[in-house]
């Protein structure tokens, strides 16, 4: 299961990757591999609002629907359109290719909130435990 | 993001379960079962059946053995297709009716000989199934539930038939649809039938459960043959508009209802038959219809269906189709708006899908009548 250092991580399968006041988020492989071929994203437009650990966007994977939720606060300032026509991005490539939007962080502290990817990786041996 | 734990300690297992774990099989529940439910991938796996062969793990499903005529014994009563009339080595699909005319299980009978029987029902329904036939069934009659001893393999896909017969002989190409013949299969003779769930061309094999886990690696030798799980399973059957026991089919819905009354002879009496008779118009009130949607968002079950703003119905069932790139699904709709063609739009939170009904199958390339 590929757990990259850099990128921070929530336990519903989120990460996010902080650049300055900006973050990027997306789901992990682990979360890409759970859900199977992902055929359908929904994410909203950019200017609009998210808050940390709520819904922000939708996948479908052939299996079923699923809520995404943002690890940070953010306001959208761009949305990965690509994955309207490559879903299968999210599967192939979950921490490049397969990224969901960039947000304007809101709140530097929620970080505090989040797991690093060590703990991200001990979490996840305990699931398939 | 999904709850994908759970206690495997009180899920049966097939003989199979350390040959899907060293394919790297996603292992779930089903039925009480713990089933593999993809080992590459779903569109993979369910493509791969549409054009060369796959092999399933279907040793949960129960099987009865009924010795017994079919009048005398109550069967003729107990299932609702004709069963006299049946020629040996043929398979009929039929339903078990209760006294209201609800559905406690979709079954495929097999008539071996004149006095003797095999019932192929849903695992989830093996106790309910096996209580109902012995409750039944004519005293002198013997009902073996033969479950726990036959096991169960589905070769599904056009060149299945190619496969099969460098295995168990050039016999296997003249088995018609629908029937079945004894073939030799690692040293036992075993029933293999001409049926299965995909649309395609394919055969279903019994077998004891000490031989499933060595036949299941000797049709895996074969490079055209992968293994496929029960997501796969799912996509395929509901491409073809067939029923899943427990989500589109149940005690609470007839097959009339199910615009499956074909399967249901009113030339001779079984159980429910008064019902169905007197709950006609209401029945017609109500059909499962097919609908298609203008994205690759799928419908799933539980959504509701809205006609011109008025909520028309339910869905049972729905996925992403590989084979048309779309959202499908079935459901209930009020008959006034079941027509081929009626735009209708499924919603559950924020998600809203515009569909359109269409009549079955979805997918009308299937083998399941000769080759491709």
């Amino acid at each position: 299961m590929n757990i990259p250092d850099n990128l921070l991580y929530t336990k519903e399968h989120e990460w996010v990757k902080v650049e300055g006041n900006l973050a990027r988020l997306g789901i992990t492989d682990y979360a890409q591999s759970s859900l199977g071929d992902i055929v359908f994203v929904e994410c909203p437009d950019i200017g609009e609002p998210c808050r940390q650990f709520k819904q922000f966007a939708t996948v479908e994977s052939v299996k079923a629907a699923s809520d995404i939720c943002a690890p940070l606060s953010g306001k959208i300032i761009k949305v990965n359109q690509e994955l309207n026509h490559k879903p299968e991005f999210i599967n192939q490539s979950p921490y490049e290719k397969g990224w969901f939007v960039v947000i304007e962080i809101e709140d530097e502290k929620e970080k505090n909130n989040l797991l690093t990817a060590s703990a991200y990786s001990e979490y996840i041996k305990k699931l398939s435990e | 993001m999904l709850n994908l734990r759970f206690k495997d300690i009180e899920l049966k297992t097939t003989p199979l379960i350390n040959a899907h774990r060293a394919l790297g099989a996603q292992l779930a529940p089903f039925s009480g079962w713990l089933m593999p439910i993809q080992y590459k991938g779903i569109i993979a796996e369910h493509n791969w059946t549409r054009s060369s062969c796959s092999l399933f793990d279907i040793c949960h499903m129960g099987e009865f053995i009924i010795y017994g005529q079919a009048d005398k014994s109550n069967l003729e009563k107990i299932i609702t297709v004709n069963l006299t009339r049946m020629l040996s080595n043929s398979c009929r699909y039929g339903f078990m009716l209760n006294e209201n005319g609800g559905i406690i299980d979709d079954i495929l009978i097999y008539k071996i000989k004149e006095e003797q029987w095999m019932l192929v029902v849903n695992a989830a329904n093996i106790d309910a199934d096996e209580a109902h036939l012995r409750a039944r069934l004519s005293g002198d009659c013997k009902l073996e539930n033969a479950s726990g001893r036959l096991g169960k393999l589905d070769l599904q896909g056009p060149l299945s038939g190619d496969i099969l017969k460098e295995i168990v002989g050039e016999d296997i190409s003249r088995l018609g649809y629908y029937r079945f013949g004894y073939f030799s299969l690692l040293g036992e003779k075993n029933i293999i039938s001409r049926t299965g769930y995909t649309g395609e061309l394919g055969y279903e094999l019994y077998l004891s459960n000490e031989n499933v886990e060595e036949l299941w690696g000797v049709l895996l030798k074969d490079a055209r043959v992968r293994p496929a799980g029960l997501g796969a399973r799912d996509t395929l059957r509901l491409e073809m508009g067939l029923p899943l026991y427990g989500q589109d089919i149940n005690r609470d819905t007839t097959p009339e209802q199910a615009g499956l009354k074909r399967f249901v002879d009113f030339n001779k009496d079984f159980i429910g038959k008064d019902a169905l008779i007197k709950k006609r118009k209401e029945d017609a009130k109500r059909k499962l219809s097919y609908f298609i949607a203008d994205s690759c968002r799928a419908p799933r079950q539980g959504y509701k269906i809205y006609s011109a703003g008025k909520e028309v119905g339910v869905v049972t069932s729905g996925s992403f189709s590989p084979s048309l790139s779309r959202g499908i699904g079935m459901g209930y709709i009020e008959s006034a708006y079941n027509n081929s063609g009626t735009q209708i739009t499924i919603k559950q939170g924020s998600v809203e899908i515009e569909a359109t009904i269409v009549d079955k199958p979805f997918y009308k390339q299937g083998s399941v009548r000769g080759e491709k």
